[in-house]
């Protein structure tokens, strides 16, 4: 049997997305950009997709630009916004656990003179509020904290952030990449100034994602040339992408309830089975604050690495943040501000469900989990 | 990033030699990594200035399982001399190869083994 369980890091592009994408492959090719009928009809797709958008993420429709990915989209906006507004202020607030491409990019940042301040998250693995508010400055031009954490799965109070930089006049930005479905997105309700997504998190494509763009705010763009999403993001649009992107989206928040209840359900039972069956156990974040398809679990004494191989050979596809499982032998960033032990820190596995998982694969999954934790628990000089 | 382990690294990950605690032994060690966690612990028996018998327990990734495993097959019978000259490069070769990230794993097996060693020497003075 092959099972995924790593939905954090992608997903199964759903069929009636690439249904929708195959004829602007191979018959509706026209640039978007060219006067043409052929382009025509694709600039009106053009507009339609960010018209549908806009509707979902409750927006204008024009604010959103379509980028190849949610790390194109963050370094877009936080280097653009940074940059074009340094004559209001040089710092920067960004949470401790962002994605990498938000934290490497902020970095850089750091490189060229800015000041940047990173809000710690509690055991829980959630943003205080009140932290935000302690730590901003007069020179604070920009907030960037993320909707849903990508290793566990943690709610972040983004709408008490938004309400709170609006106030204060500082840009607010969240990167929303692990947020569809299960957080519902409302960009008017959570005075967010930019939001950033990808497609083939939510079983759209992979190579598109978007940023949405308060076109009140200045922001110096990062890709130029051909002058495409009003200057803001040049190079063709990629209509197949920005088509499945926009129709994953609709069928995403179509099928909201259904989806969010059945993931809801495998992944409680999923729980369940594993405290009963497991020894020595225990969910890293919150439990309750968290989407339901995620499961960053700590199988005390024993290697996230090695628990990772021996479900691969069984077929189970999973991710860990342990340090072995990393090219520069470092362990998980997000797992270390939560406060894990050193030793703890390197035995987590991360289980993401999906759509398509089934309650079979949970049982099978649950199975072979059982025979590889006491293999390796067998063996281990960790008491 | 994927691993690309080779087979015999996963032949010894998933059926590790020597594998387990050893009640009566000559000499024990244990050695860490201080960088990415990874801990092993090494048991020898030792008659004749030969390793007579040699079992390890783990607690790391695949690499560091297979790296301690081919180790433990290739000391057993050998004289303390040569164990103590081991050199990991072996490991490596013997294995297929090893992902770049993952050569620090023979590294640490190879100085387990030879803690031990020192264990059981120290204990004849």
């Amino acid at each position: 049997m092959q099972v995924y369980l790593d939905n954090s890091a992608t997903t199964k592009l759903d069929e009636r997305v690439f249904e929708a994408m195959k004829p602007y492959m191979t018959e509706q090719y026209g640039n978007a950009s060219s006067i043409h009928f052929m382009g025509e009809e694709n600039s009106l797709a053009l507009i339609k997709a960010k018209e549908d958008v806009g509707l979902i993420l409750n927006c204008d429709h024009d604010n959103i630009i379509f980028t190849s990915g949610a790390t194109e989209a963050n370094n877009m906006i936080i280097k653009g916004v940074a940059r074009a507004n340094k004559d209001k202020g040089n710092h920067i607030l960004v949470s401790s656990i962002e994605h990498p491409s938000i934290l490497k990019t902020v970095k850089q940042l750091e490189e060229e003179g800015f000041e940047v301040g990173y809000i710690p998250v509690d055991s829980s693995g959630i943003v205080d509020v009140d932290q935000v508010k302690k730590m901003v400055k007069p020179e604070t031009i920009l907030i960037s904290v993320m909707t849903v954490n990508n290793e566990i799965g943690t709610i972040q109070p983004v709408e008490k952030i938004g309400a709170f930089a609006r106030k204060q006049g500082i840009l607010f930005h969240t990167d929303a990449v692990q947020a569809v479905p299960y957080v519902p997105i409302d960009i008017k309700q959570w005075n967010v100034d930019f939001l950033s997504l990808s497609a083939h998190k939510f079983n759209g494509p992979k190579g598109v994602g978007l940023a949405y763009i308060n076109r009140r705010a200045k922001i110096i763009p990062l890709i130029i040339g051909g002058g495409q999403e009003y200057g803001l993001r040049a190079g063709t649009y990629n209509l197949p992408g920005i088509v499945g992107m926009t129709e994953a989206l609709k069928l995403a928040y179509e099928e909201r309830e259904e989806t969010v209840k059945k993931i809801s359900e495998l992944s409680a039972y999923f729980w369940k089975r594993l405290q009963e069956e497991v020894e020595d156990v225990q969910l890293n974040g919150d439990l309750k604050n968290r989407t339901p398809n995620n499961f960053n679990i700590m199988f005390r004494r024993i290697e996230g690495e090695a628990i990772l191989m021996d479900l691969s050979v069984k077929g189970i596809c999973v991710s860990t943040g342990s340090a072995c499982s990393s090219d520069v032998l470092k362990a998980s960033d997000v797992l270390k501000s939560i406060g894990l032990e050193k030793n703890d820190l390197n035995s987590n596995i991360r289980f993401t469900l999906g759509k398509f998982n089934t309650r079979e694969e949970i049982d099978y999954t649950i199975d072979a989990l059982k025979v590889t934790v006491e293999r390796l628990r067998n063996f281990t000089p960790l008491k | 990033m994927p691993l690309h382990y080779s087979k015999k690294v996963m032949e010894h990950f998933l059926h590790p030699r020597n594998i387990g605690e050893m009640k009566d032994h000559d000499g024990f060690a244990e050695v860490g990594n201080p960088v990415c966690g990874d801990q092993l612990g090494f048991y020898i028996k030792v008659k004749d200035g030969t390793i007579k018998d040699v079992k390890f327990l783990s607690f790391g990734c695949a690499s560091n399982i297979a790296t301690a495993s081919i180790l433990t097959e290739e000391v057993k019978g050998m004289t303390l001399e040569d164990a103590k000259k081991f050199d990991w490069n072996k490991i490596v070769k013997d294995l297929g190869g090893l992902p770049k990230q993952k050569v620090h794993c023979s590294i640490l097996a190879v100085d387990g083994l030879k803690k031990a060693i020192e264990d059981y020497e120290g204990r004849k003075k």
